[in-house]
């Protein structure tokens, strides 16, 4: 039987807003997939044990606070050490564009979107990741 | 499939991540679940294992985490398997319940799981008691289910667990009355949670005047008031399982307590197979059809065509033999 893919939300670092990450959320869902929300204020280490005990297809970090270009690189490199290289990293917030650019250049980050984004976008593109399920 | 036996070797020596992999296999069902389950079997039977049930909003997911820091704070490593309900349409879930147990983070005695019920009706899905057996053979020493919101007759709950800890809040007050027979009759323990809150002390009042005739076999369920915000009142909790866990050691009561529960497993696995082997046949399928055309039409009840319809198995099946 396959089971529907699992999907890890996580908000790192210290900013408070969650809507967005709620709003994919209850997008995932709706599109037939299960999701885990661990809430606000995540150390990177706590987003990969949380990913780790799950058995996630897929980790999405939602960072307002400006601390993306520290927080998603220690993610991915945290989560390469722990048995997840083979688990795809996406993120999204406020995130400018040459920084989306360089960290898209990171191996295992899939996706960086910004506001604006629709969730149908996002629902697709995570889909496209796993051709087949 | 050598990539199995590997996660086998990797689970036993400890490892987290093979675990949780292993506990993926046996979601996904199939032989190479079989395979996991027959593997960890004979390794489970260790840990305590504790159902927390209730309504949803009841704050089971609070005082798991709260359940946790005690344990952990008496020195004993915690699993906790999580269910929350999929949604009828979409099939899809939001899990929530990790947001509720911030102990969990970067203590690697904790490992907390969750699950979708993926269509299970049952508070606690078949698969929550399996993931339970891997977490069990991990070698936590206590186990933690988390029913998703449960109603009144919500009583197989029993079966996943050697006890089970019913939680209520003091705006269920009118719900006791119709939770008399149902939930509150597989309650080893009650709680009011959220007792800070208005209306906790009658609620407790009548659980307590419930309960008192719940008296069996020498265990009194005992009506606890805790709330989050009072650590005191945890510790009153945490005392009240422990006070179970020993009576369950005396008098051989958790292996009559384990078979009876081992015995509804089988039973329900048992029903599932042989409804699905029975639905296999075509022929049924056909029969029922024909004969669900005629209950349309109004040429027979209900009951009366699923008669003529398990007689004539019974022939096929003793024409066969």
């Amino acid at each position: 039987m396959k089971r529907p893919l699992k999907v890890l939300i996580a908000k790192p670092g210290l900013d408070g807003h969650d809507r967005g990450a709620k709003v994919i959320a209850n997008a995932l869902r709706d599109a037939g997939m299960e999701v885990v929300y661990t809430g606000l204020h995540q150390t990177p280490e706590m987003i990969i044990e949380a990913a780790v005990q799950e058995d996630v297809d897929l980790v999405s970090v939602s960072v307002l606070s400006g601390a993306h270009m520290t927080l998603i690189p220690r993610i991915r490199e945290l989560m390469n050490t722990s048995g997840l290289a083979d688990v795809k990293l996406i993120a999204g917030g406020i995130i400018p564009d040459h920084d989306a650019a360089e960290l898209k250049r990171l191996p295992g980050v899939a996706g960086i979107f910004g506001p604006g984004t629709s969730t149908k976008d996002v629902v697709t593109f995570i889909e496209g990741l796993f051709p087949g399920r | 499939m050598a990539h199995l036996e590997e996660l086998l070797a990797h689970f036993a020596s400890g490892d987290a991540r093979a675990a949780s992999r292993l506990m993926s296999v046996v979601e996904r069902g199939g032989q190479d679940a079989e395979r996991v389950l027959d593997a960890v079997f004979p390794r489970t039977g260790r840990a305590h294992r504790i159902a927390v049930t209730g309504p949803g909003g009841a704050g089971k997911s609070t005082l798991i985490n709260e359940l946790t820091r005690a344990f952990r704070g008496a020195g004993k490593t915690v699993g906790v398997v999580a269910e929350d309900p999929s949604s009828p349409f979409s099939g899809g879930a939001v899990l929530g319940d990790r947001l509720r147990m911030t102990h969990a983070g970067g203590d690697s005695g904790v490992f907390v799981r969750s699950l979708a019920s993926r269509g299970s009706e049952s508070g606690l899905s078949p698969l929550a008691a399996e993931l339970a057996d891997v977490l069990d053979a991990f070698g936590r020493d206590v186990v933690l289910l988390e029913s998703m919101g449960a109603s009144q007759v919500e009583t197989r709950i029993r079966f996943s667990a050697d006890t089970v800890v019913v939680v209520l809040t003091p705006e269920a007050g009118d719900e006791v009355q119709s939770l008399k027979s149902g939930l509150l009759e597989v309650a080893d323990i009650a709680c009011v949670n959220k007792s800070d809150r208005g209306g906790a002390e009658s609620l407790a009042g009548d659980l307590d005047a419930i309960m008192q005739m719940r008296q069996k076999d020498g265990w009194q369920p005992p009506v606890m008031m805790t709330s989050a915000r009072d650590a005191g009142s945890v510790d009153t909790l945490t005392k009240a399982l422990a006070d179970h866990d020993r009576y369950l050691d005396a008098e051989g009561r958790r292996a009559a307590r384990r078979r009876e529960a081992l015995r509804a497993r089988l039973l329900a696995r048992v029903q599932e197979s042989v409804r699905s082997t029975v639905w296999q046949s075509p022929m049924l399928t056909q029969r029922f059809d024909a004969i669900f055309e005629r209950v349309t039409a109004g040429a027979l009840p209900p009951w009366r065509a699923a008669r003529e319809l398990a007689e004539s198995l019974h022939i096929e099946s003793r024409s066969s033999r």
